[in-house]
């Protein structure tokens, strides 16, 4: 590999420390629920005990009667206000497609369809006062059977969730590329296996919370949110109050944790808060409790695969064929983004020659399903990985070999893949260099040698150690824009907004960091504001592992225009060609002459002046505003290697090492990087031996707590060794991708593959995530009893 | 009921009914919102916060059971004013090893971590993880946390990490 590029100081490259971490480590950092309102009303929902029911009357007259309740509404009490929330993702213009697109209600009318869905709004003085005013609520409702099987879903006895619709399909969808039926003829074996992911929660450690505020004298309404989309929040809100754009402004303040379900729009709450702080003239608010999030937040992974792989004699790929059940919950707002990413992952960085992949996406009776961490990657991986590590054991390779036999190489580049991707654009490979970062995954974490003498002493002495290695890509830093605005104050502070909020990934460093580097500046000049549409009314929102590509770019393009305007006004300033002057240390000076030249916050004060004239067409300030839409998403790659040793008595793994070799083109900030690799590692092993979210067969989930749904700690957790490699992406001028879920997609293909591995001896076949050590257990115990 | 409690060093007395949580009187009583709330069932750690010096949940603590004692939040570690200087040294440990993503968790582990290192000053690997063993943290997998209690006891980072 060659050497890394030489570091900058503090601009784009530097591992530099962020500039919120003195606000969030103090506890002056504001989140939504510390917002100070004045004389708040505090709300709590009743919410659905039944997966499935028909809801038949809800009797509030002795709650709307307790002392300190402000209001308590029902879905009756909302008139015009109530309408199904809007289709968030429209599907891609896939040919054949079905899509029945049934969104979620603000309150359940006249039937309920998941656990947790609400029924009533209890406003009152206190949180406790509006809890208490819960148990005042009469409902009354007959239960149905509940649709929670996928696979049963789709009887034509099967009860249905939308009763509307002929069956349980939410969709239906095949991509093609090639001819698979010919590919699966001439191949010397197929390898075809079931393969299911169950869901887990997404389980950021700060709930979901809405707060509002009416002010009648100025007509404005402010709603702080935990949103990871406050423009479309906005806008959404003002059509649906009938305000104008520009008189709701949406806060997003510190966010703790997205982990996608906040990019879910509306949840009930988010048009409930605002609509009743409206009506009752008072500032309205609500907070998720940790149980109401297991039922409430979106969720996601469930899918059953059945897949098969066609391969030639050596090991390289002919086909894929997959088709797959998709559970989609009660509710579909986010469209197919998820199985679509399922689908498009699946191919991997590998080159598959024809592929033939139809899924089916199917209503159940269960907490609604949009992306979480990965959004649908990490199936499409599992199902791919697996399939060539049961190849490499038919045909006697190595899984190692295998997979770098079928790596695309750096030639192959763009690759067009031939489907579509969840952004409605061809799936095409941006740049990528595979066999690399292979090669130097198997080297750190010392795989032949491993396998050649360390597992061979460690099983002779008993034990049960063993290794994977996977590769995956990530389809990152999709459209369709963002945008930013750079100011240069005349105190020499430099001022950046954007529309995409943070929840933690480091904007207020990261992109200060792009701006610094451009503008000569300090990182620490450079003030962030994000989130608030009061500062920056256009953009999208973060996800996709889009913020720094999208909005970086958006940020790098304003910088640059600053830059333009900083120069021209110096060069007149300084009387020099602007080719001869240089920005740094927060001053522009001639070339050589670093204690000369004008201050910035100097030439800020000149371009805005208080008297006398301009020149034509001159705008005031050291501003400038741009947006940034790529053509397409860029794809960051990786291969994650680890060792693990498990118990066969107790099912315990234990994680020995892991290895992670990402690339996410240009890397802004290492540090930064290296901490959306850990978060993401340490998720992934959550879904893949800790997280279950358990649902019985009348639709109830069992382990709604944090007692009883299990999050890895800090025990469960080991340290992650990361090597980053950088192929920049042709698509935006930094060349940067995206890396916010990178770390979790890949871990549950890994985890299967090195704990069956481990327990080589057992025979044992891992198609299935999440495992637990019960699982485990069992599925050695089954295992043993097949050998004998 | 009538409360009486000192909070970062200042006496509050006030009125406030037997089943306030000692967490929401912090955050909305007396506008500490630096301890945060994220289960409210004793498990994510968030809340925690020093009663007479120890660890304790506020989540699962009522108000007045905090009556007659002293309680520190994360807001008293240190100034809180910009620079490296104001900030406590497990603060600006964290800062420079990058224990932190989203922040939500990160009082709750810090207030963890105080009477932890005031009794072992200079711990390992396995004694770090299992003090912050009941703080859960979704943004870092824990690794840059435990980076960070080593640079706060100036002891050198684990090997490989």
């Amino acid at each position: 590999m060659a050497p890394p590029p030489p570091r900058a100081r503090s601009g784009i490259g530097a591992r530099v420390r962020r500039n919120e971490d003195a606000r969030l480590l103090t506890g002056r950092a504001l989140f939504v629920d510390d917002v100070p309102l004045d004389g708040p009303l505090h709300v709590a929902f009743l919410r659905s005990q039944h997966a499935h029911a028909r809801l038949t009357s809800v009797d509030a007259s002795a709650a709307r009667a307790r002392p300190g309740v402000a209001a308590v509404y029902t879905a009756a009490d909302l008139g015009a206000y109530w309408r199904p929330g809007p289709l968030l993702v429209p599907p891609p213009p896939i040919p054949g497609l079905v899509f029945n697109a049934c969104t979620q209600v603000p309150l359940a009318r006249d039937k309920l369809r998941h656990v947790g869905e609400p029924i009533a709004m209890v406003v009152a003085e206190s949180r406790y006062l509006a809890e208490d005013a819960l148990d005042d609520i009469v409902v009354e409702a007959d239960p149905l059977p509940a649709v929670v099987e996928l696979e049963a879903a789709l009887a034509p006895e099967a009860p249905r969730v939308h009763e509307h619709l002929p069956s349980n399909l939410a969709a239906h969808a095949v991509q093609r590329k090639g001819d698979y039926p010919r590919a699966k003829a001439r191949a010397h074996a197929v390898i075809r296996r079931r393969f299911r992911y169950d869901r887990g929660a997404s389980a950021a450690i700060e709930n979901r919370a809405v707060a509002a505020q009416w002010d009648a004298r100025a007509e404005e309404l402010t709603v702080w949110d935990t949103t990871q989309a406050p423009i479309p929040i906005r806008n959404g809100l003002a059509q649906r109050l009938g305000l104008l754009e520009s008189q709701v402004r949406v806060v997003a303040p510190f966010v703790g944790g997205g982990f996608g379900p906040k990019i879910m729009m509306f949840y009930p709450e988010e048009v409930l808060v605002p609509w009743a702080a409206m009506r009752l003239g008072r500032p309205v608010k609500w907070t998720e409790d940790r149980q109401e999030n297991f039922f409430a937040t979106t969720q996601e992974r469930g899918q059953i695969h059945d897949a098969e792989l066609a391969v030639a004699k050596d090991g390289k790929i002919l086909g894929v064929r997959d088709v797959f059940l998709h559970d989609t919950g009660a509710y579909d707002p986010y469209g197919l983004t998820v199985p679509i990413n399922s689908q498009c992952t699946l191919l991997g960085p590998y080159d598959v020659p024809s592929y033939e992949s139809e899924f089916t996406a199917i209503f159940t009776n269960k907490t609604i399903v949009t992306p979480v961490r990965g959004a649908g990657r990490q199936h499409g991986v599992f199902v791919i990985e697996r399939l060539l590590d049961f190849a490499a054991k038919e045909l006697g390779l190595d899984r190692a070999e295998i997979r770098r036999k079928n790596l695309l190489r750096p030639d192959q580049f763009p690759f067009n893949n031939e489907i579509l991707f969840q952004d409605s654009a061809p799936l095409t490979y941006d740049s990528g260099d595979y066999e690399p970062a292979l090669d130097e995954a198997l080297e750190a974490i010392d795989y032949k040698r491993f396998l050649r003498e360390e597992q061979r002493r460690l099983r002779a002495a008993g034990r049960h150690v063993g290794i994977g290695v996977v590769c995956y890509v990530e389809g990152t830093g999709i459209g369709p824009y963002e945008g930013a605005r750079v100011t240069v104050e005349p105190s020499g502070r430099v001022r950046l907004a954007t529309g995409v909020g943070t929840q933690g990934q480091g904007h207020f460093t990261v992109f200060a960091q792009i701006v610094a580097e451009v503008l000569g500046v300090d990182v620490g000049e450079v003030h962030v504001v994000t989130g608030d549409t009061r500062e920056f009314h256009w953009g999208t929102g973060t996800f996709a592992s889009r913020g720094a590509v999208v909005a970086g770019s958006a940020c790098h393009a304003a910088a640059v225009r600053v830059r333009e305007k900083i120069l021209e006004l110096a060069s007149r300033e300084l009387a020099a060609a602007p080719a001869d002057l240089v920005l740094a240390g927060g001053r522009v000076h001639l070339r050589g002459d670093s204690k000369g030249g004008i201050a910035l916050g100097t030439l800020a004060l000149k371009a805005n002046p208080l008297r006398g004239a301009v020149r034509p067409g001159a705008e005031p300030g050291l501003e400038a505003t741009a947006y940034f839409g790529p053509d397409r998403g860029s794809t960051a790659n990786g291969v994650h290697a680890m060792v693990v040793e498990v118990d066969p008595e107790t099912a315990q793994v234990e994680i020995k090492r892991y290895v992670v070799v990402h690339d996410c083109g240009r890397v802004i900030n290492p540090m930064i990087v290296e901490g959306q690799i850990h978060g993401g590692v340490a998720h992934g092993i959550g879904n893949s031996f800790y997280e279950q979210l358990v649902y019985d067969d009348e639709g109830q989930l069992l382990n709604a707590s944090f007692m009883d749904y299990l999050l890895p700690t800090a025990t469960d957790v080991p340290n992650v060794e990361t090597t980053h490699r950088e192929t920049p992406s042709p698509l935006n001028p930094m060349g940067v991708k995206g890396v916010g879920e990178a770390g979790a997609i890949p871990t549950g293909a890994l985890f299967a593959q090195a704990v069956e591995d481990a327990l080589a001896d057992a025979g044992l076949e891992i198609c299935e995530i999440p495992l637990s050590p019960n699982r485990l257990f069992e599925l050695i115990s089954a295992s043993r009893v097949r050998s004998r | 009921m009538t409360l009486v409690v000192t909070v970062n060093g200042v006496r509050h007395e006030r009125a406030v009914e037997p089943r306030l949580l000692l967490s929401d009187f912090l955050r909305h009583e007396l506008g500490l919102t630096g301890t945060h709330v994220g289960c409210e069932h004793g498990v994510c750690g968030a809340c925690t916060v020093l009663l007479d010096g120890e660890a304790e949940r506020s989540c699962l603590m009522f108000a007045v059971q905090a009556d007659g004692h002293d309680v520190a939040t994360v807001e008293g570690l240190s100034d809180g004013s910009e620079g490296g200087d104001a900030l406590h040294p497990l603060q600006a440990a964290f800062r420079e090893a990058h224990g932190l993503q989203c922040g939500f968790c990160t009082p709750g582990v810090l207030m963890t971590l105080v009477p932890f290192l005031r009794e072992h000053p200079d711990p390992d690997e396995r004694e770090i993880r299992e003090a912050l063993s009941g703080n859960l943290c979704r943004c870092t997998g824990y690794q840059n946390i435990v980076a960070a209690v080593r640079l706060a006891c100036g002891t050198p980072p684990s090997p490989r990490a």
